[in-house]
């Protein structure tokens, strides 16, 4: 299987679904210059650079949309969505539902956040949950190469405006990526580790800070599930719940704020759905309520590190809870 | 070239103002009765939606906003079903999703609406770069206010389409209030079609109350965005009459202003030009009108009869 770093398999992602559906489309803040080679195979009509004006990109993926593309918009850093919510979610989101179903908005939304580059709370601020708190859209984080291709292709065919982010940290990681027709449905959770005793589940990043964690609890006669969310709408809750059932024991790691971050809603369902099979309380681990500091030690530190992780998931199998 | 355009009799464009005018004002009397919500009216600019939207073909694409039943009633909307739209029916045109301010209607080309200011400037040009990118025939349309002329997606919205060559037809009908707020308090310039210019959009101001003079400049604007495909900005210059929503009293607008435009109501200038050039008779005036209020009256019918939503279908068409 070749090896790829996540920001390629993102391009090669994008190759083959432009070569095959010639209503696919790529706009955005440089893609044209740093993905000269979709240029080169696709044209400068289908790639092309934008001004810097989220809003107006997110509204022109939105129209064109509607209309017979399935534009994919790259707005660099999640933070300047902020300049496209209107038009991310009063218009993508709301126009189906509002009129009655007419139109679709088939569109796939990139942009970068996370630790890993020192850039500072207005390039780096995980807002993933604003999106999956608003109707209409999808919201996706891989946390491998492969995940990003299949999960990217899948997010092209979908009919519904995916949000898509890319964590900084993963984005030169290097991954085997399938070079074939491998698409991942949206809402389907990964399991990256068997386990019995305890179950972690996170996205992005964080994800292997989980996997690290769980091999430092192995060490200490702890056997940890780790669960990749993939998607985190839709979230697959049945692939959640059912290592909880096994579990009995459950933490939720994820480097956005903790604060009505996508964990507490885990949360909940899991105290709805799962009570009777927790041994232990839910523990939840996110970043601060805080925008995140340039500063490399400070950036670290809003990220939920695996031996902290560890702590947590080692204090519900310890701890006797009566 | 104006002789090359279609010709289009006078007194269909009466009849759809007065339609139009009729319209509004049964949910201005139904929302005071307590019977129809409120909507944002267009009473007074019934010529810059009936002018524009007769100079378009059939395969052309509108944007609108909240203000939209001159546009949607032009294009030849039905009265039955827009009404029950705005009562929140399950008849209506958007399943009583939309209500009056988002109506959508695609088999009339009325693509997408956005009540959010500005939002349909912000989704023009992609209508318009997916006919050019998939061959398809039609420009798009869209209509705006000066308010939304002041937000920041106007002129994203028109330097985009001006760099990427999109065929738009920018509408600005320049009613000269911003919801609660005059113009002159809040536009740097006195037109919007000065800020035109900056992006090399063609751009032209006209009477927005004479409705043969705003036919003749969109016939001319379409023509122009049809045969160059680049963008063309038409600022029809009018006057809302009514509040920003119903109901609103109105204390904020000075009364010599309102006065001097009501005086130029596009329905009397027009009905009057036809009476007086002997090309329509004053009993033929008032036929129109009838034919009109039967209409409204058959719309009304439709409307009442028309079922609520059933709650079970709460959130049908969230997602595709």
């Amino acid at each position: 299987m070749p090896i790829l770093t996540l920001y390629d398999a993102v391009g090669a992602a994008l190759t083959e679904e432009m070569r095959r559906d010639r209503t696919v489309m790529a706009f955005g803040e440089g893609i044209a210059t740093k993905r000269h080679e979709l240029v080169s195979e696709f044209g400068a009509l289908r790639v092309r650079n934008t001004p810097l004006a989220e809003g107006i990109i997110a509204g022109t993926a939105v129209g064109a949309a509607a209309t017979g593309l399935r534009p994919v918009i790259d707005l660099l850093f999640a933070p300047f969505l902020c300049y496209a919510m209107d038009e991310l979610v009063n218009s993508a989101g709301k126009l189906r539902y509002m009129s009655g179903g007419q139109w679709s908005f088939p569109l796939v939304t990139l942009a970068m956040t996370g630790a890993g580059w020192g850039v500072g709370a207005q390039h780096n601020h995980n807002v993933e949950a604003w999106f999956v708190h608003s109707p209409g859209l999808k919201v996706v984080m891989p946390s491998t190469p492969a995940d990003a291709k299949g999960l990217l292709k899948a997010a092209i065919r979908d009919d519904n405006p995916v949000l898509f982010f890319l964590d900084i940290g993963l984005l030169h990681e290097p991954g085997e990526v399938p070079d074939t027709e491998a698409t991942i449905p949206l809402g389907t959770a990964a399991v990256r580790r068997e386990g019995h005793d305890v179950t972690l589940v996170s996205y992005g990043k964080t994800v292997h800070n989980c996997l690290r964690a769980a091999d430092e609890l192995a060490a200490a006669g702890v056997s940890a599930e780790v669960v990749d969310l993939r998607s985190l709408k839709p979230l697959d809750m049945p692939t959640v719940l059912a290592s909880v059932a096994k579990t009995g024991r459950l933490v939720v790691v994820h480097e956005a704020n903790r604060l009505c971050g996508v964990g507490a809603e885990i949360a909940a369902v899991v105290a709805e759905e799962a009570f009777a099979s927790l041994k232990a309380p839910i523990a939840r681990l996110g970043g601060p309520d805080a925008p995140v500091a340039a500063s490399y030690p400070l950036e670290q530190a809003f990220v939920p590190q695996a031996a902290a992780i560890a702590a947590a998931a080692e204090r519900l199998c310890r701890r006797q809870y009566a | 070239m104006a002789q090359n355009f279609p010709q289009i009799d006078p007194s269909m464009l009466l009849e759809q103002m007065l339609l139009i005018r009729a319209y509004e004002e049964a949910i201005v009397a139904g929302s005071a009765a307590g019977a129809v919500p409120g909507t944002c009216t267009s009473v007074g600019q019934e010529a810059a939606a009936v002018g524009v939207v007769n100079a378009l073909a059939a395969e052309d694409l509108i944007l609108t906003n909240h203000r939209s039943a001159g546009h949607l009633l032009a294009r030849g909307a039905d009265p039955g079903r827009l009404l029950a739209e705005v009562m929140g029916r399950e008849g209506g045109y958007c399943g009583g999703r939309s209500g009056s301010l988002h109506i959508a209607v695609k088999e009339l080309g009325v693509v997408l609406t956005s009540t959010i200011v500005g939002g349909e400037l912000a989704m023009a040009p992609g209508v318009a770069l997916s006919r050019s990118m998939l061959g398809l025939p039609g420009i798009v349309v869209c209509f705006f206010g000066d308010g939304a002329a002041c937000e920041g997606r106007f002129h994203e919205s028109l330097n985009l389409a001006a760099l990427w060559n999109l065929p738009v037809l920018y509408v600005c009908e320049n009613n000269h209030w911003q919801a609660f707020v005059h113009r002159r308090e809040a536009m740097s310039r006195e037109h919007v079609s000065d800020w035109a210019a900056s992006y090399g959009i063609p751009a032209q101001t006209i009477d927005g109350n004479d409705v043969l003079a705003v036919l003749a400049a969109a016939q001319t604007a379409t023509e122009q965005v049809r045969t160059s495909g680049r963008p063309y900005l038409l600022e029809v210059l009018t006057y809302r009459t009514r509040g920003h929503f119903e109901p609103d009293d109105q204390a904020y607008v000075d009364r010599e202003e309102l006065a001097a435009w009501l005086a130029r109501d596009p329905i009397k200038l027009l009905g009057d030009r036809l009476v007086a050039d002997g090309s329509m008779t004053a009993s033929g005036h008032a036929r129109l009108a009838d034919k009109v209020a039967t209409r409204i009256c058959a719309a009304h019918a439709f409307a009442d009869a028309s079922p609520y939503p059933n709650a079970d279908t709460l959130t049908r068409d969230v997602y595709a």
